[in-house]
């Protein structure tokens, strides 16, 4: 059974004009949501990842970034060229986001409840004491003890675990059809992030949601997972179902992410690591913007941007070595 | 090659008065580290496992009395650290050294970094210019970087290499112990993978000793000995890593890794823990992890478990096996 998609990204590109020169932070990002799906980017810190996201809302600060090119559309319509008044009833009403760091993004000096209320309001025209009765129940949805003194709580009264819950109850007050989650575990303990993907399992299935979830750590790629991109360079390099990542990479640079996990080397053996580190973004290589790190670099790789290819039909790769494998030819 | 005992640590207290009000009224004490013993053996790696707020990273600056331990002993190859006065320790801490989880906090920006190492080896008594130069190129080479590089500032530096400037300056005056509090946590996965290799080689070569502080327990199981797991301020699990990973015993250690997909033992489930840790100002009676424990019985509310050796080796502070 093919899902249907619910938001699909071709060819984005968000770039930042600095004073010191221009930040292709997104250059040429191509994916598609389906329904129901918990889709993965991965990729290590200044891949383009988060910048994507927040292309999606158009939520960076504009001046100094913008949408050069590509589209986001989504019901239809361009999410990335609509006109403002439309894109703000999207925010956080069809599409929320949650983001890594829940203390700067809750309101110190408005208590959850308020926060909570507000953001329904904002989109729907229901009562105050009607929004409060959902923003309690979304509280005892994310196992937040005694939901009704915790409405009442200032966010510094709260324990980060406990913040981050908070978030993800409001980002749902408008049952979002999709919900974008940045490093929503990255800044809380092992035990708490246990608990908050076990929540983001149990909305993706309880509410057939559409879940982005932004990370860098591929142990919890698996956990959560159904497809995962990953991102380098500002490029969406490879796309597949989660255990055709994990278990047959393709990419030169996803096969070594996957192989300096000390969880997946063998015992007591020298890690794998990638020579180098990530592109300065502000200094893109030319061509296949991995290749001054790949182990398999031919000379076109110097000179060419790879397009993508597909190996089977749900792998998706961009990279030369794959090309004529898929206009069938062997090597 | 793992040897003899070099550090013993014996019921070791850190606490923190709080002090609350104008006139600093003191309104309790933060127990960070409670009653923990341990030992490290020559060439041995110690991994020290624990959510945010555990006290590892205070474990380990107490251990090199960064911060002055409230109570207990600290032996280094036999010296009795707590009584040492300032010379001998300065002396002392050429032999135990630590690597800070950010190297950009824990180098002076205004400073190049073969200043920085260097500095460590005036401080130590190697004055000499010519020395020093020396001594700072063939510590740079030591952790792949070029001699070049030392004329450089930290900023010029990634991340991965500022870690390994770091490494360089601990390794200095040839430590037998390295206490390295998060050393990667805050580098990419590629890069990490570059700093764990290092500092294996740098055991394998130097045989010195780590004590290796640390969230993340893949990493921890990827290059420990022994494994310790704490919880607010007292070891819960001390084990061989093979014996930990195979066969955890306290339900706090069976949590933790039950939450990794890849850690998680064969046919187990995931064990959710509810609620947030405790607050270490005011930690629960009886044993500190009943609130949040699967398997809890009535005994653990009202008394502490002691730390026990329950199979050679293997340390647990459970009721369930006592």
């Amino acid at each position: 059974m093919k899902a249907e998609t619910v938001l699909q990204v071709t060819g984005l590109q968000t770039w930042f004009f600095t004073r010191r020169g221009t930040v292709k932070a997104v250059n040429g990002v191509d994916f598609v949501l389906k329904r129901g799906e918990c889709l993965c980017l991965v990729g290590e810190s200044g891949c383009g990842k988060s910048v994507t996201a927040l292309s999606i809302l158009r939520l960076f600060d504009s001046p100094p970034g913008r949408i050069v090119g590509g589209e986001v559309i989504y019901r239809g319509a361009n999410l990335a060229t609509c006109p403002m008044p439309y894109l703000r009833k999207i925010r956080g009403g069809d599409i929320a986001m949650v983001f890594q760091n829940a203390q700067s993004s809750l309101n110190p000096v408005f208590t959850i409840g308020d926060q909570i209320t507000e953001q329904v309001r904002v989109h729907e025209r229901v009562s105050r004491p009607e929004a409060l009765t959902r923003a309690r129940k979304l509280m005892e949805e994310m196992n937040i003890p005694q939901p009704d003194r915790a409405l009442k709580m200032y966010p510094h009264q709260m324990s980060g675990g406990m913040k981050q819950r908070a978030m993800i109850a409001m980002s749902l007050s408008c049952s979002p059809e999709i919900l974008i989650a940045d490093e929503p575990t990255t800044a809380v303990d092992v035990t708490i992030r246990a608990q908050i993907i076990h929540i983001l399992q149990e909305l993706k299935t309880g509410r057939d949601m559409s879940i982005i979830f932004i990370t860098h750590d591929l142990s919890l790629v698996r956990e959560i997972g159904d497809r995962a991109a990953v991102v380098y360079g500002g490029r969406v390099v490879e796309v597949a179902p989660v255990e055709d990542i994990l278990k047959s990479p393709a990419h030169p640079y996803t096969v070594g992410l996957i192989d300096c996990l000390p969880d997946v080397s063998a015992q007591n053996k020298r890690l794998s690591s990638i020579p180098g580190n990530t592109p300065n973004p502000m200094e893109m290589p030319p061509g296949c913007p991995f290749h001054p790190r790949c182990s398999k670099v031919m000379d076109i790789c110097r000179s060419m941007m790879p397009v993508a290819v597909n190996i089977t039909d749900v792998h998706s790769v961009s990279c030369h070595l794959f090309v004529d494998m898929a206009e069938g030819r062997p090597r | 090659m793992i040897g003899s005992v070099m550090l013993e640590v014996n019921n070791l207290k850190k606490y923190y008065r709080v002090t609350s009000g104008l006139i600093s009224r003191s309104s309790g004490e933060i127990r960070a580290v409670d009653g923990v013993s341990l030992t490290v053996n020559r060439g041995e790696v110690l991994g020290l496992v624990g959510e945010s707020g555990c006290g590892k990273s205070t474990l380990g600056k107490t251990i090199l009395r960064l911060e002055e331990p409230t109570a207990g002993e600290i032996r280094f190859n036999g010296i009795d650290v707590v009584r040492l006065n300032r010379r001998d320790l300065r002396e002392l801490r050429g032999k135990m050294q630590i690597v800070f989880q950010d190297p950009d906090s824990s180098l002076d920006p205004r400073m190049t970094v073969g200043g920085s190492i260097g500095e460590a080896l005036a401080v130590h008594g190697i004055s000499d210019p010519a020395e020093q130069e020396d001594r700072v190129a063939r510590l740079m080479e030591k952790v792949g970087l070029e001699a070049g590089f030392g004329e450089r500032y930290p900023h010029e530096f990634s991340g991965g290499q500022k870690q390994r400037i770091g490494i360089a300056r601990a390794l200095a005056m040839d430590p037998q112990l390295i206490i390295a509090d998060e050393p990667v946590s805050a580098l990419d996965v590629s890069v990490q993978a570059q700093i764990l290799n290092l500092m294996m080689d740098i055991r394998d070569r130097d045989g010195l000793a780590y004590i290796f502080v640390s969230h993340d327990l893949s990493v921890v199981r990827y290059l420990s000995d022994r494994v310790a797991v704490m919880y607010l301020g007292r070891i819960v699990e001390l084990a061989d890593k093979q014996e930990f990973f195979r066969n955890p015993l306290h339900p706090y250690t069976e949590a933790l890794l039950s939450a990794i997909a890849s850690l998680r033992p064969d046919g187990k489930k995931r064990i959710l823990l509810t609620g947030d840790v405790p607050s270490p100002l005011n930690p629960p009676p009886g044993c500190r992890f009943h609130t949040r424990c699967h398997r809890v019985m009535p005994v653990c509310s009202q008394i502490e478990p002691e730390l026990d050796q329950i199979s050679p080796g293997h340390f647990v502070s459970c009721h369930l096996y006592a």
